[in-house]
């Protein structure tokens, strides 16, 4: 049951480390440590325009950081705690051993024939 | 890829994962109850399983061993608690010796697997779902998460300056 593990772990961690390799983004999240904040009030902060911190905002949570809520008008981030990202990175690992394994039962209901015309 | 729905619940450590497949419910059973087919899927190519016993009843036990490249072997279980065929299983799945008896101190996760066939196609949900937090953690471990945690590791120093 472990198995898929390794992959999943590997995809957490580049998702992590590429979530952590912008001063942008890790001074959203320090941020996002000390009290929840608007995606709004982050833009005001940072000379980029709200598009971009939004797509900061999105890797963040990709790498299960922060989370999002839609409040009014306002989105919120909330860091997430190391808990909740140890959950986050188990979950992951779930969901990709499943994923392997559902993907080959796809292969065995349906195989490709020769020359294997569903990677085209 | 038929996946159609991922869902995650951090607070009960449930994963659920949907996907639709163009065939009958009776032939995504089989996947399930024939071993031989079983073991086309269960594990990974490189980490092939093999079931050595296999008794989709309630209270029924499963044994399964899966081969690894270097010829490691790596052994687990399962104990049946539900089975309507065509349309429900669920199980407890577990690490074992390397003599297939179950180990208690290694952890565990139930999975509930749902077949809901609509116009000849059918779409499986399963939920997969640690047994407790502490199975979790292990589950973690196992994984040698290194890279995590010194990712989480960078995080407490970002966090401390």
């Amino acid at each position: 049951m472990v198995v898929g593990a390794k992959a999943a772990e590997e995809r957490q961690t580049d998702l992590l480390f590429k979530a952590l390799g912008d001063p942008t983004r890790r001074d959203i999240l320090g941020r996002a440590h000390e009290g929840e904040l608007s995606v709004s009030a982050l833009a005001r902060l940072y000379p980029v325009s709200l598009p971009a911190v939004q797509k900061h905002v999105a890797t963040l949570e990709r790498a299960g950081l922060v989370t999002k809520q839609r409040r009014g008008r306002e989105t919120v981030v909330h860091a997430e705690t190391e808990a909740l990202q140890r959950a986050h990175a188990a979950l992951d690992q779930l969901e990709s051993a499943w994923r392997g394994r559902i993907e080959r039962i796809d292969q065995i209901l349906d195989p490709p024939e020769n020359g294997d015309p569903k990677c085209q | 890829m038929p996946v159609t729905d991922v869902q995650k619940d951090l607070d009960s450590l449930t994963m659920t994962i949907t996907a639709e497949f163009d065939a009958p419910a009776e032939r995504l059973w089989q996947i399930w109850a024939d071993p031989r087919q079983l073991e086309r899927w269960w594990g990974p190519p490189s980490y092939p399983a093999t079931f050595t016993d296999h008794d989709l009843t309630p209270g029924g036990r499963a044994a399964y061993f899966m081969t690894g490249p270097e010829g490691d072997q790596h052994h687990g279980w399962w104990k049946v608690e539900e089975v309507e065929p065509p349309t429900r299983l669920r199980f407890e799945d577990g690490f074992a010796d390397s003599d297939g008896n179950p180990n208690p101190d290694l952890p565990t996760s139930v999975a509930t697997v749902t077949l809901t066939e609509s116009d000849g196609r059918t779409t499986m949900a399963i939920e997969s779902r640690f047994a407790s937090r502490d199975h979790m953690e292990q589950t973690i471990e196992m994984g040698g998460e290194q890279g995590i945690r010194e990712a989480l590791g960078q995080i407490d120093a970002l966090l401390a300056s």
